[in-house]
C-alpha cells in the first residue's frame, strides 16, 4: 500500500502566545537570510563544496531548537540552520565553518552543515545519515548514570535518514532504555531525489513509532505556531519520563538538495499544495493577523538580520586560511600513541 | 592460584570498575548472564547499573558509546565477536576515530573483540580484523599476546583518551595460564623481545606469538637462534624494536594470523624494507592466512592459517637464502 500522509491531529498542546511567536520568528529570519548569504557565496565560487540550505523546514527547525534547554543535547542535521541558531549556536560558527576558518569549531577542518561544540551540547553531523541519533543515546545514558535528570535529547532526521541500520538500531536503543529522546522527523517528500514511493514501505512514518516503543506526533511543517506547540509537548513528555517522542513533520523542501541542484524532479502539484507553503510567509500572516507585527516590524527585522549576517561574513572573509605547515596533523588525543610511519607524505 | 587470559581480561575490567566511577561495561549478554565468553562474569552483580545488556545493534552500541565518551564516561564496549564489528564500523571509523581530530574532544572508548580462529568457527566467528582499524587514522589498535599483556594493556586501554580496539584472541582465553597478574607492564606501544636470538627475526602478535615461540624452541634444537619479536600494539607499531632486531638477525620473517592483502606483516615489511634495507642479508619474507575466509573444518582450517609447522618452513627457507 502506498505511503500516505497522516493530518495532524490537536493533542494536549496549546497555542503558543506572541512572545514565543515572535521570537521563533526572527530566528527564522536570520536562518534564512544566513542561508540566503551562503547560496550567494556559493555562486560567487567563495565557498569550498556544498551548500546545503533549510529553505522551507525552518519552521520545524526552530521549534526544535526552541523545545531545548541549556544542558540538553541536539544533533541537528543538514537543514538545521534555524534550530541551531534557537539553541544558541553563534551565525559565526556557521559562517567559519562554510568559510572554513581556521577560528571556526571545526578549524577548517570540516566544513558546511559538520559542525557542532560537543561542550556546548550541539553533535557535529558526521555524513552518513541516521548515526547521530544513537550517539545522542549515549549522552542520555550518561546523564543518567551521573545522576543528571530533567534533560533531553533531540536528534532531526530527513524521511530518506528513516531507512537507514543506523536510525532502526538507535530507535530501538532508545525504546528500550525509554531515554528522553526526541527525533524529529522532516519528510519533505525527496530523498535528494528519491520521491516517499521509492524510499517508505510503510503506510505512514508515523506508525513506525509504537514498533519502537515511540510516542508519535504529526505536524504539518509549514505552521510555525503548530510545530511549536507539537514540539514543545513532544519534548515536556520526553523530560517529565514519558519515554522517547517521534515527531513526523509533513513540509517540502523549498530548494535543491544542495545549491548545486535544481531540484527539477519535485512534482510541480505538491509544489502548489499547501505543503508548499512558504513557513517563512506563513509565520508572518499569523504575526500580522495577530496585530502581533506590522509589515514596517517585519522589514525592520530583517534589516537588522541582513546586518547581521554581512557584518560576520565581512569579519570571517578577512580572517586567513588554515595553514597547512601550522598543522599538527595529528587524529589522536594521545601524543604518544600516534604511529610513526618511515614515510609521510 | 592460576589465572587464564580470559580471567586477566575479567579481572581488568573488573578493577577498572573499581576504580573509576566513569567506566561501565555494555554489549550483548554481559549482564546478568556474564558474556559469551564469561568475560564479564558476576560483574553486573558486583556494579549494579554499570554492565548492561545492549540489544544486538553494533552500530547504535558503538553510536552510545562515543555519546557517553562525549559526556566524560568511560565506555568499554564488548562486541560479542570481532566478525560483528563490521557492523559497528561506521561508528567506529567515521564517528568514533574522527571526533577528535574533528572538535578536540576526546573519545576515550574501549572496544573488545573476541577476535582470531578456534577450530570449528567457521568464516563468521574465526576474524582477525586488526589491519581494518589499523588503516583508519584515530585508532589505537592493540593485540595482546599474554595474560599479563591481556590485563595490563585493557587497563590501559580504558584509560587511553582515544578509541582503542582490543583484539583478544579467542584461542589464548582458555589456553594461556598465568600464576598471577602483573603488578608492573610495558607501556602501550612498545614490543617486546619474546625470545633473544642472532639467526632470525620473527616478528607475530596475538595468537601467532605462541606459533613462533614453539617454531624458535624447534630450531634451537637444530642450533639456528630465533628470535621473537612481540608487537604487542599494531598501531602505533614499534618500528624502532622491529629494526633493532633486523639489525642483529639481518632476517625478517612477519607472521599474522589475518589475511595476506596488505595488513600488519604487509606494514612491517614495508617499514622494514624501506627503512632497513642495508640491515637485511635475505629479502623479508611474511607468512600469512590463505586469502579464502576462515573455513569451518578443523582439517581446513589448520592448513588455511599460519601453523608452527608452516612457520618453521618459511624459517628454514629464510635461514638457507
Ligand atoms: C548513509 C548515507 N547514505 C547516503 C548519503 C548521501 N545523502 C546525503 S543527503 C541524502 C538524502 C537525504 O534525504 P532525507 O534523509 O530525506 O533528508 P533531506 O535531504 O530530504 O533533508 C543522501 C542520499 C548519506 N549522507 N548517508
Amino acid at each position: 500500500m502506498a505511503y500516505r500522509l497522516v493530518e495532524p491531529q490537536p493533542k494536549d498542546e496549546v497555542s503558543p502566545g506572541k512572545n514565543a511567536c515572535l521570537e521563533a520568528y526572527r530566528y527564522i529570519l536570520l536562518a534564512r537570510v544566513l542561508d540566503d548569504k551562503f547560496a550567494s557565496l556559493y555562486r560567487m565560487g567563495k565557498i569550498h563544496g556544498g551548500v546545503f540550505l533549510g529553505r522551507g523546514q525552518e519552521a520545524l527547525s526552530v521549534a526544535a531548537g526552541l523545545a531545548l534547554r541549556k544542558g540538553d543535547v541536539f544533533a541537528p542535521l543538514i537543514r538545521d540552520a534555524a534550530g541551531r541558531i534557537a539553541f544558541g549556536e553563534p551565525i559565526v560558527d556557521a559562517v567559519r565553518t562554510y568559510l572554513g576558518s581556521p577560528l571556526g569549531p571545526m578549524r577548517a577542518r570540516d566544513g558546511n552543515v559538520h559542525r557542532g561544540r560537543p561542550e556546548s551540547g550541539i553533535l557535529p553531523m558526521i555524513s552518513h545519515l541516521g548515526a547521530m541519533i544513537s550517539v545522542v543515546n549515549g549522552v542520555l545514558l550518561a546523564n543518567r548514570m551521573k545522576g543528571i535528570s530533567g534533560t533531553v535529547g533531540l536528534a532531526s532526521i530527513g524521511e530518506g535518514g528513516t531507512s537507514t541500520g543506523a536510525f532502526h538500531e538507535a530507535l530501538n536503543q532508545a525504546g528500550v532504555e525509554r531515554f528522553p529522546l526526541v527525533v524529529v522527523v522532516a519528510n519533505n517528500g525527496y530523498a535528494y531525489s528519491t520521491p516517499n514511493e521509492r524510499q517508505l514501505a510503510c503506510q505512514t512514518l508515523e506508525l513506525k513509532a509504537p514498533g519502537y516503543g515511540f510516542r508519535s506526533h504529526s505536524v504539518d511543517g509549514t505552521d510555525l505556531s503548530a510545530c511549536l506547540s507539537v514540539m514543545n509537548v513532544a519534548a515536556s513528555e520526553a523530560r517529565a519520563g514519558g519515554g522517547p517522542q517521534l515527531v513526523i513533520a509533513r513540509l517540502l523542501r523549498l530548494c535543491g538538495h544542495g545549491e548545486h541542484d535544481d531540484a527539477g524532479y519535485v512534482d510541480p502539484r505538491l509544489k502548489e499544495s499547501t505543503l508548499g507553503r512558504d513557513c517563512l510567509k506563513v509565520a508572518e500572516h499569523h504575526l500580522m493577523a495577530r496585530g502581533w507585527a506590522s509589515t514596517q516590524d517585519l522589514a525592520v527585522w530583517r534589516e537588522a538580520a541582513v546586518e547581521e549576517v554581512e557584518g560576520v561574513v565581512a569579519q570571517v572573509q578577512r580572517e586567513d586560511g588554515p595553514d597547512p605547515y601550522a598543522e599538527e596533523w595529528r587524529a589522536l588525543a594521545s601524543k604518544h600513541l600516534v604511529d610513526e610511519p618511515p614515510i609521510t607524505a | 592460584m592460576s589465572l587464564t587470559y580470559l580471567d586477566a581480561i575479567r579481572e581488568a575490567q573488573a578493577r577498572a570498575l573499581e576504580e573509576d566511577p566513569r567506566v561501565f561495561i555494555y554489549g550483548q549478554d554481559v549482564g546478568p548472564f556474564g558474556g559469551a565468553f564469561k568475560a564479564t562474569k558476576s560483574l553486573a552483580e558486583r556494579f549494579p547499573g554499570r554492565v548492561m545488556d545492549a540489544p544486538i545493534s553494533e552500530d547504535a552500541m558503538l553510536g552510545l558509546a562515543v555519546g557517553a565518551a562525549i559526556s566524560g564516561m568511560r565506555p568499554i564496549i564488548e562486541v560479542q565477536f570481532a566478525d560483528f564489528s563490521t557492523v559497528a564500523l561506521n561508528q567506529i571509523v567515521n564517528q568514533a576515530a574522527t571526533l577528535y581530530w574533528r572538535t578536540k574532544v576526546p573519545c576515550p572508548v574501549t572496544i573488545r573483540l573476541p577476535a582470531g580462529g578456534t577450530s570449528g568457527s567457521g568464516p563468521f566467528h574465526s576474524q582477525c580484523p586488526e589491519a581494518l582499524y589499523a588503516h583508519y587514522p584515530g585508532l589505537v589498535v592493540l593485540t595482546p599476546a599474554t595474560v599479563e599483556d591481556a590485563y595490563s594493556m585493557l587497563l590501559e586501554a580504558v584509560a587511553i583518551d582515544d578509541p582503542v580496539i582490543f583484539c583478544e584472541h579467542k584461542y589464548l582465553y582458555y589456553h594461556l595460564k598465568a600464576e598471577r597478574l602483573p603488578d608492573e607492564a610495558m607501556p602501550v606501544g612498545k614490543a617486546r623481545i619474546a625470545r633473544a636470538g642472532r639467526d632470525l627475526t620473527v616478528v607475530a602478535y596475538s595468537a601467532m606469538v605462541h606459533e613462533a615461540l614453539a617454531v624458535a624452541d624447534e630450531l634451537a634444537s637444530e642450533g639456528t637462534e630465533i628470535e621473537v619479536v612481540d608487537l604487542r600494539s599494531v598501531k602505533p607499531l614499534d618500528t624502532d624494536t622491529i629494526m633493532a632486531s633486523v639489525a642483529r638477525t639481518g632476517r625478517l620473517l612477519c607472521v599474522g594470523e589475518a589475511w595476506p592483502w596488505g595488513g600488519v606483516t604487509a606494514e612491517v615489511v614495508a617499514r622494514v624494507a624501506s627503512e632497513g634495507f642495508g640491515l637485511l642479508d635475505a629479502p623479508p619474507q611474511r607468512l600469512n592466512a590463505k586469502d579464502t575466509p576462515v573455513p569451518y573444518h578443523p582439517n581446513l582450517w589448520a592448513a588455511h592459517r599460519p601453523t608452527a609447522r608452516r612457520i618453521a618452513m618459511a624459517a628454514r627457507n629464510l635461514l638457507r637464502s
